[in-house]
């Protein structure tokens, strides 16, 4: 795709810094400090989930646990308290693993379920807007700031977490992490390799929020009103 | 220049600051919260002197080598399916973006919050061109319905309370509800879902660009980045040439210092990092993607003094601490970049004609260097603009210039200077109030009293401000 003005732009730059253009070989220096590293570092599993849960609470988020037996009981009283009449979810090989397709198959009666396909172009987007519920599994999860990580792709569309008007986080355990360190270290070594980053990643913390009402907390702003995180061992 | 908000004087604006109650105390509880808030978090990280202190490298390396992270940036966009637009001047920049809006018959913009877009007086020149432009920001969109500008970086419509805003709705929308802020959240979702769904294009700002994978990373609360470059089939990101870091593990960092110092939070609900259009058979996000990279003055603070007033990442920390913004309010600085950033960054961008009063808009008192998470110098820098105005630019009045004489005189002994500015410091302990320095000395005390400015040490605000206009202060 095209690029315009970029030498005469870039040339001033170098011009006002008063040296010639640099247009490689330049590396990031070694940082005389790394805080980020310290952060959490050393804890065990169990200590990160509940670094994870006491934040859920600041970030107004319901936080479950169960294991994989567990999770259809846990799903089905979430939908419930969410007073959810269709779900969507993306096409995730993992909604099998998990049971989520044996749920849905048990629930088609009651309640309305789409799974995100892409053939079917806008009508996921429209399904996804209308939606008390969109469910998705966590890539990579971040303890300090209860942040679920999503890399979207074809089979993953981004409204499923944004558009409906509750979110549920499926959190495999495995896919906790210290913080959003490891998240963008994870990242930048596949890019190094020469990776392609997914077109969107999202970090997600909680349900969408504003405080631009007299600084008061309002939750439920463009994305989700409510959101629950269930940590599945 | 669209960076002003305003046409009347600078007193005229800090004596209607003054007078607005709501404003003035919006903004000073405004301010202990966000300021206890990002004590806690700071706190909680224990170490916060090296989180700066990395902070302040990274930004510096970046700026340093801009040329190179641009062209990687660009290089990238353009690999992942996007048009990069370099615009060396605000005209530049609306110009491309009409032509997009126009090559798709557009009709309407939805934006997501953006200081950059501010600056360039994008609305305005799509709107004269007969676009909708929906602000989805909800304190964004509450002021544009009233046409009012914004008074704070973070929380732009801190001015308004909610019987105002209630009013604004029902006059301009027709809402029929009360004034409890869930209500009024609750009506603005609905209204702004429509305005995504309906809208042609998305236009948004940019917190950091990341140079290794021609990503844009967008920090929100609310969620209307995402809904703007989620929703609409064409995109046009729009970032200051200097919001940019090398890889993701930068981007990382700063978004933690953002996010703790602007709004107290370890992340914000959403952190959006997007790159090009979206890929084959993926339904979300844009396929028709453009990033304008603006330099609109910038270059021009390169290789100065003041080249690290750049390493700003628009966190508002300073001006969370800011004793004089706490007194007048955010509309005086008659700038979209208000408080101590705005105060050295407006004369730099805008040049020191209209603004020779912003820099002296300052007690000195370096609580907003302090608060810097890049630590910016940015009393230093407001010391320098004032040297400036006074010996090169020559607009200040007569007493001014000979006090700056004697100033340059005591400064030109380091020794000296390091020596009375610390004491200065310490003595300022003597003005703290519930951990802001109120009606502070400032550093540079026999200077500053020739202006009557700060005030001294028990006289109220309006007291000070009022005498000083007696005396004929700065204009
Ligand atoms: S100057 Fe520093 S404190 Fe002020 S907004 Fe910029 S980064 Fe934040």
């Amino acid at each position: 795709m095209t690029i315009q003005n970029r030498d005469q732009f870039l040339n001033r730059i170098a011009a006002s810094l008063g040296r010639p253009r640099h247009t490689d070989g330049v590396e990031r220096p070694k940082w005389s400090v790394n805080p980020q590293l310290e952060v959490l570092k050393g804890q065990t599993q169990e200590n990160l989930i509940d670094v994870l849960e006491k934040q859920c609470k600041i970030i107004h988020t319901v936080f479950k646990r169960t294991d994989k037996n567990g999770l259809e009981q846990v799903l089905k009283e979430t939908i419930k308290a969410y007073n959810g009449k269709s779900i969507i979810v993306p096409n995730d090989p993992r909604n099998e693993q998990y049971g989520l397709l044996n749920l849905f198959h048990e629930i088609e009666q009651r309640i309305e379920t789409h799974i995100w396909d892409y053939t079917k172009q806008k009508e996921n987007q429209i399904f996804a807007e209308r939606a008390d519920i969109g469910i998705t599994f966590s890539d990579i999860t971040l303890a300090e700031s209860a942040t679920v990580t999503l890399f979207h792709h074809k089979d993953h569309g981004r409204t499923i977490s944004l558009l409906p008007h509750s979110y549920i986080a499926i959190i495999p355990r495995e896919t906790i992490v210290p913080r959003m360190t490891q998240a963008t270290q994870q990242i930048h070594e596949a890019i190094a390799k020469g990776e392609d980053v997914a077109s969107c990643v999202s970090f997600i913390s909680g349900p969408s929020n504003s405080a631009d009402i007299e600084m008061n907390l309002i939750v439920g702003v463009h994305g989700p009103v409510h959101a629950t995180y269930i940590v599945v061992d | 220049m669209s960076i002003q908000i305003n046409e009347s004087p600078f007193q005229e604006r800090v004596q209607k600051g003054i007078e607005n109650d709501f404003m003035r105390q919006a903004v000073s509880s405004a301010q202990g919260r966000f300021r206890t808030g990002k004590l806690t978090q700071a706190e909680e990280l224990g170490n916060w002197e090296d989180w700066r202190q990395l902070g302040e490298e990274i930004r510096k390396h970046t700026v340093e080598n801009l040329d190179y992270y641009l062209q990687q940036l660009s290089d990238q966009v353009s690999r992942r399916g996007g048009n990069v637009f370099f615009a060396s001047t605000a005209e530049e920049a609306t110009e491309y973006i009409q032509n997009v809006i126009k090559n798709k018959e557009a009709k309407k913009v939805v934006k997501s919050k953006s200081m950059v877009t501010e600056e360039i007086g994008l609305n305005h020149a799509l709107e004269l061109g007969g676009v909708e432009v929906v602000e989805s920001d909800l304190g964004e969109w509450i002021l544009q319905l009233d046409d009012d500008p914004p008074s704070h970086i973070v929380t732009p419509a801190l001015h308004k309370n909610k019987e105002q805003i209630r009013e604004t709705f029902a006059e301009k929308r027709g809402y029929t509800n009360s004034d409890k802020p869930e209500e009024l959240a609750s009506f603005s979702r609905d209204q702004l879902r429509k305005e995504f769904l309906s809208a042609d294009v998305g236009i948004t700002g940019c917190n950091f660009a990341i140079a290794e994978s021609g990503t844009i990373t967008l920090v929100t609360n609310e969620g209307n980045a995402e809904m703007a470059t989620t929703l609409t089939d064409t995109l046009v990101t729009v970032m200051g040439m200097e919001r940019i870091v090398p890889t993701w593990e930068e981007m990382e960092i700063l978004v933690g210092l953002l996010t703790r110092s602007a709004v107290c939070q370890k992340l914000t609900s959403y952190i959006t990092a997007y790159t090009g259009s979206r890929l084959e058979d993926e339904i979300d996000g844009p396929d028709d993607y453009h990033l304008v990279i603006v330099d609109n003055g910038r270059s021009k603070i390169l290789g100065t003094e003041f080249q690290a007033a750049l390493h700003c990442i628009r966190c508002a920390a300073c001006i969370n601490v800011c004793p004089v913004y706490r007194h007048i309010g955010g509309h005086a600085h008659n700038s979209i970049y208000p408080g101590p950033i705005g105060a050295v960054l407006t004369p730099l961008l805008d040049g020191y004609q209209d603004h020779t009063e912003l820099p002296y808009a300052s007690s000195l008192c370096g609580a907003c260097t302090e608060a810097c998470p890049v630590k910016i110098p940015l009393h230093d820098m407001l010391i320098k603009h004032r040297q400036i105005i006074v010996e090169k630019e020559n607009k200040a009045p007569t007493a001014e210039k000979m006090m700056m004489k004697g100033f340059a005189k005591w400064s030109s002994s380091p020794a000296a200077y390091i020596l009375s500015t610390k004491m200065a410091r310490l003595a300022l302990k003597a003005w703290t109030k519930d951990d802001t320095i109120e009606n502070g000395p400032g550093p540079l005390k026999n200077w500053t009293n020739s202006r009557n400015f700060p005030a001294p040490s028990k006289q109220s605000f309006r007291a000070w401000y009022k005498e000083r206009e007696k005396s004929g202060g700065a204009s």
